[in-house]
Parts: C-alpha cells; sequence; structure tokens
C-alpha cells in the first residue's frame, strides 16, 4: 500500500503545483500510516532525490522521452501501471493542466473515485471524505470516496509547499510505453512570465482601463511585484489582452495569495473565478462598485494616479 | 463525419447558490437553468462552424439529466446541430455521467467528442477524460483551438504559461475553452427549426457511482473591506506587507 503522488513536468523542470500535489500526498501517507512515493514521466533535468524534502520516499521515474509531452492516454496507462506495482491506495494529481487531463482517465480505467479541484486533506475519521470547490468557488462539497482506489486532484494554490530534510530513492522504472497519439508541434510559451494558475499574486484589470495602449502601467505594477497578469472578460472578448487572461467563471479560476482588481467592477461572474484568492485589493473610482463587498483592501481613486504610486511604493520596500 | 457534443444544464451564473435538506441537495427553488457557458460558447458553437464549412457534418447532441432538461436541449438545438439524445437519468457523479455518455458514444459511432472544459456547478473537468478513456480515444484538454483537415484535427491547447499546438487523428474527444469560438446568439429560425428536430429519450445503462457527495458548505462572510485614502498609496503596500503578510 501506497499514496503515489504524479510529479508533473515542463521542459525538464518540476512544476510548483507538483511541489503542493508532492507535500500534500505526504501529508496523506502520514494519515494513513503509509509511505509516499512519486512517479515522473519523460524527461527529467531536475535533481529526483532532492524531492524527497517533501516527505516522498521513493520516485519512480518513467524516462522515457516518448513521454517528453503530455499525452493523456499513455500518461494514464503508464501511471496505472506504476500505481499497480506499487499498490497505490491514493493517487494524487495537481489539479492543474495535465491533472485535468490525466486524473479523469485514470478514474476511468481503475474504476477510483475521483475528487477533482480538492482543497483539503481528507477526513478519514468516518469514511474518506475530501473537500472540493463547486460552484465556481462559490461553495464547497465533501465528497465521499468509496473505491478501494482514490484519486484526488488538488487544487493550485490550495495546499502550502513545505519542504524538509530528506531524499527520495529515485529508481528508473522500464515499462512499456505507447508511442504517442498526440504529437506536439509547437509550443508557445510566453517565457519568463509567471503562469496565471501558480502566481502567487495576480494583476488584473478591466474595462475601466479605457483601452489596451493603458495597460503599460498594469503590467509595470505585475514586474514590481513579480505577478501574473489578468483580465476581466469584456476586456479579453475586446481582444484588448490575450484570452488566456481571462479570469471569471467563464475563464480561469485563481486562487493566489493576493489579487489586485483594477478598473473592475466586481461582477458575480468575474468574483466566481477569483474568490479564493486569500487577499483582495480592489482600486476603482466607483466607491459602489460591487468589487469592494469582496475586498480586503480598496482605494476608492483613479486607476491611472494610484497605480504608477503603488508601484513606486512597492519598489521602494524591495529596495 | 459525426460530431457529438456534450451538453449540460446548469444553474445560471448569478443563480444564489444555498442547499437544502440538511445541506446535502442544492436548493433549485427559483434557479433560472442553462446550458453550461462552456458548452455552448465554445464546444457547440465550434461544431457548428465545422458544419458550416462541410455540410456532410453530422451533429448530435447528448445529455444526461430528467425530463427537465429537455427545455436546455431544445435550446442548444436552436443554435444548431442535428438532433439530440437525452439519457433519461438523474446525475449521480462524472463517472456515471461520462458511462452514459460513452454508451451513446459506442452507438452512434462518433468522429469527434466535444465537452466544455468544465461545468459551472461540479467544476469537474472529467467528463470528457472519462469518456475518452472507456472509449479508448485519445484526448486533448483545454482547448483553445481547434482545426480539421480531413481526419485530423490540429489543436491548440492551454499549457502552463502558454500555449501548444498539437495534431491528433479521429476519432478524438476534445474539452473545449475559450478561444475555440465565439458565442452566438440562436435566431428565430433557429429557434422555429428546433421545435421539429428530433430529441430522442433514452434509458440509461447500469453503472454504478465511484464517488458521493456527503455535503456541502458555503465560506465564511469576509470581514469587510479596509478603505485606504488615494492620496496614501504607500498606507496600503505597508498593510499589504506588515498586515497581510503577502508581499
Ligand atoms: C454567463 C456570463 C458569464 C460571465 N463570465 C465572466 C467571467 O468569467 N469573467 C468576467 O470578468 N466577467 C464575466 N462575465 C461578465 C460580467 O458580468 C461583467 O460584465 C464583467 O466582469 C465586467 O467587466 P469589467 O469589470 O472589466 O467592466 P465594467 O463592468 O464596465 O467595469 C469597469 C469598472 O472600472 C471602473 N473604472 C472606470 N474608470 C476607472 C478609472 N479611471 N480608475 C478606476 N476605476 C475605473 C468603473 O467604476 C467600473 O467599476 C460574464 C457574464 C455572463 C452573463
Amino acid at each position: 500500500m501506497s499514496v503515489l503522488i504524479f510529479i508533473d513536468i515542463a521542459e525538464g523542470n518540476v512544476k510548483k503545483a507538483s511541489l503542493e500535489a508532492l507535500t500534500y500526498g505526504a501529508k496523506v501517507a502520514e494519515q494513513l500510516g503509509t509511505t509516499a512515493e512519486g512517479v515522473v514521466l519523460g524527461t527529467a533535468k531536475d535533481d529526483l532525490s532532492s524531492l524527497g524534502k517533501y516527505g516522498v520516499k521513493k520516485i519512480h521515474h518513467v524516462n522515457n522521452p516518448s513521454l517528453d509531452h503530455l499525452d493523456a492516454q499513455a500518461y494514464t496507462k503508464a501511471i496505472a501501471e506504476v500505481a499497480g506495482k506499487t499498490g497505490a491506495k491514493v493517487i494524487v494529481f495537481s489539479n492543474n493542466v495535465d491533472g485535468k487531463s490525466v486524473a479523469p482517465r485514470l478514474s476511468a480505467k481503475l474504476k477510483a473515485g475521483l475528487v477533482s479541484g480538492a482543497v483539503a486533506l481528507p477526513d478519514t475519521s468516518n469514511g474518506f471524505i475530501v473537500k472540493k470547490n463547486v460552484f465556481s468557488g462559490k461553495a464547497f462539497a465533501n465528497i465521499a470516496l468509496n473505491t478501494d482506489v482514490k484519486i484526488i486532484a488538488l487544487n493550485p494554490n490550495a495546499y502550502k509547499t513545505t519542504a524538509g530534510d530528506g531524499t527520495a530513492e529515485v529508481v528508473s522504472t522500464d515499462i512499456a510505453v505507447d508511442a504517442p497519439k498526440v504529437k506536439v508541434t509547437a509550443v508557445n510559451k510566453v517565457s519568463g512570465e509567471v503562469p496565471l494558475t501558480e502566481a502567487e499574486i495576480v494583476v488584473s484589470a478591466g474595462r475601466g482601463m479605457k483601452g489596451p495602449e493603458n495597460w503599460g502601467i498594469v503590467e509595470d505594477l505585475a514586474k514590481a511585484l513579480h505577478a501574473a497578469t489578468a483580465c476581466s472578460r469584456p476586456v479579453a472578448d475586446a481582444h484588448w489582452r490575450p484570452h488566456n487572461e481571462h479570469v471569471g467563471q467563464t475563464g480561469t479560476a485563481i486562487a493566489p495569495t493576493l489579487y489586485i482588481a483594477i478598473g473592475i467592477s466586481g461582477a458575480i461572474q468575474h468574483l466566481a473565478g477569483v474568490n479564493r484568492s486569500k487577499v483582495i485589493v480592489v482600486i476603482n473610482k466607483d466607491p459602489e462598485a460591487p468589487f469592494f463587498k469582496a475586498a480586503d483592501y480598496g482605494i476608492v481613486g483613479d486607476a491611472f494616479e494610484v497605480v504608477p504610486k503603488m508601484t513606486e511604493a512597492i519598489k521602494k520596500i524591495k529596495g | 463525419m459525426k460530431i457529438l457534443v456534450c451538453i449540460s444544464k446548469t444553474p445560471d451564473t448569478t443563480a444564489k447558490i444555498a442547499f437544502t435538506a440538511n445541506n446535502t441537495k442544492f436548493d433549485t427553488n427559483g434557479v433560472q437553468w442553462i446550458i453550461n457557458p462552456y458548452d455552448e460558447w465554445y464546444s457547440l458553437v465550434r461544431a457548428i462552424e465545422l458544419k458550416e464549412a462541410d455540410a456532410s457534418i453530422v451533429i448530435h447532441l447528448v445529455t444526461v439529466g430528467a425530463a427537465d432538461a429537455d427545455p436546455i436541449i431544445r435550446k442548444a438545438l436552436a443554435l444548431g446541430g442535428d438532433e439530440a439524445i437525452r439519457v433519461n437519468a438523474d446525475s449521480h457523479d462524472s463517472f456515471y455521467i461520462a458511462s452514459q455518455i460513452a454508451e451513446v458514444a459506442k452507438q452512434g459511432g462518433y468522429d469527434l467528442i466535444f465537452t466544455g472544459k468544465e461545468t459551472i456547478d461540479y467544476n469537474g473537468s472529467s467528463i470528457g477524460g472519462m469518456v475518452a478513456e472507456l472509449l479508448d480515444m485519445p484526448y486533448v484538454s483545454l482547448a483553445t483551438k481547434f482545426e480539421l483537415g480531413g481526419t485530423k484535427a490540429t489543436v491548440t491547447r492551454e499549457i502552463e504559461g502558454g500555449e501548444e499546438v498539437c495534431e491528433v487523428n479521429l476519432p478524438l474527444v476534445v474539452s473545449c475553452q475559450k478561444g475555440v469560438a465565439e458565442q452566438r446568439i440562436p435566431n428565430m429560425r433557429g429557434i422555429m427549426a428546433a421545435r421539429t428536430k428530433p430529441l430522442k429519450a433514452v434509458e440509461p445503462t447500469s453503472v454504478d457511482a465511484l464517488t458521493g457527495i456527503a455535503n456541502f458548505e458555503l465560506p465564511p462572510a469576509k470581514a469587510g473591506v479596509k478603505l485606504i485614502s488615494p492620496d496614501n498609496v504607500e498606507e496600503l503596500v505597508r498593510l499589504l506587507k506588515e498586515e497581510a503578510k503577502v508581499i
């Protein structure tokens, strides 16, 4: 018996969301009195044994370059095989891009109950119950998993990474891997940019910015904070910003520690995608803007004056 | 070429979220129902666009739900699609629903199956992946662009911090999000035509759900906003650093 954690790699490096999944999985293993093991698919540049500091004892590395790009079918088969070998009873994913693609397939393959979007450790006092987000962040559901093998996909930024001591034993696992049917022909990564779903801080702006030519001050603030940038739906619809920046009920749902909303009214559909943020700051010239009701800190003022001042103040404290 | 578009009925985005029966059931009192926006705006519209480019394409819609889902599926048919299938069952969990859709798909022999990236009520993002596994088809999730060239699809999908382009042969399951298509409003002709399009109810196959909902919870209310003067932006930054400790 073990808890198996899928460790997700991008260009050879372990993703931040996977470190959260590792920390979480190690904690679940402790809860169940068993050990945590990890599985890595494809080429890895990072030193995998160092992942032991997140509490994982052993890492199964399927070091096969045909797994360098996500193919849900091939990944599912490989993980199922490793899960079988290790007698995994709980399999943990991050509910990120790879997790959303692979965890449901694995659930169907193993007939293992799946909780996607988990936000807390399982409650094992009476059965096995995992809390997840529902209704786009407006509520939680406690999901009972009754199957022998259970799968949890942990929401990014829902569980804090903690590192201790320890190294993991890395074992090369030679299993038959299917040739991927999904052939990746181009990768367009905005380099140097913080991925929105992994970002600790997100600076977001809405129609109050008046036009795409005014985004400079938003980007400057984001840069000063090492933050990702986001926007409201009408801004993406008008092509002022790329559609992958659209957050909300019908865009990306995020849960950063700090969300700064500039010139966004705070419509219910917008809030649905950002209300899991730990701290919300709203800058809006209208004191009646609904967003203030969901905010922790607010400034009623003109974004074109407030935002540059804020960037200056942050640069000052950061030195 | 046959395309199956999965349609889910969800509460309107402004619906009040409340629970009954000791917090075990969603309170549907006064709730307006809509087509799940991801299903409507992206997967359904993209399927319709493909058919507009190639009239030989046949589009079927599928939903798993009781008879009260019929207005939703008619609304979807008003946008486009040739016929609809409703699997007459209350939904249990994602695996149950995916198994029903997979059964319909097996009977119909589809080349392409579209789902939305998730539903806005249960936020599972699992149906597409499960259906693909049950049918042993490739799966591309979180698509932002979808092009068809003969029996090959070129799909752009989201990755952390960007996008990647991939090529896959049909048959294929794809989950769609923003970028794949633009929202459309049904017109009068579509609404009239939808009335006579076939909507077939079929009985579910027997499948055990893998999960159950123990209960629901609402998040704790926010303490209230602390307002800072626009002439004192330094104070906001100080509070974020020293009080909230987030920068
Ligand atoms: C089914 C459905 C789904 C939706 N999904 C989403 C979603 O996922 N995400 C989303 O964002 N929206 C979504 N919407 C749209 C949503 O209802 C709002 O229309 C949208 O969020 C408003 O965007 P906004 O706040 O940028 O613009 P507006 O509502 O126009 O607000 C602009 C704000 O900027 C302020 N402002 C103007 N000038 C300044 C200035 N100089 N300085 C400071 N403040 C200024 C104004 O006071 C105002 O509050 C959805 C709507 C529907 C019907």
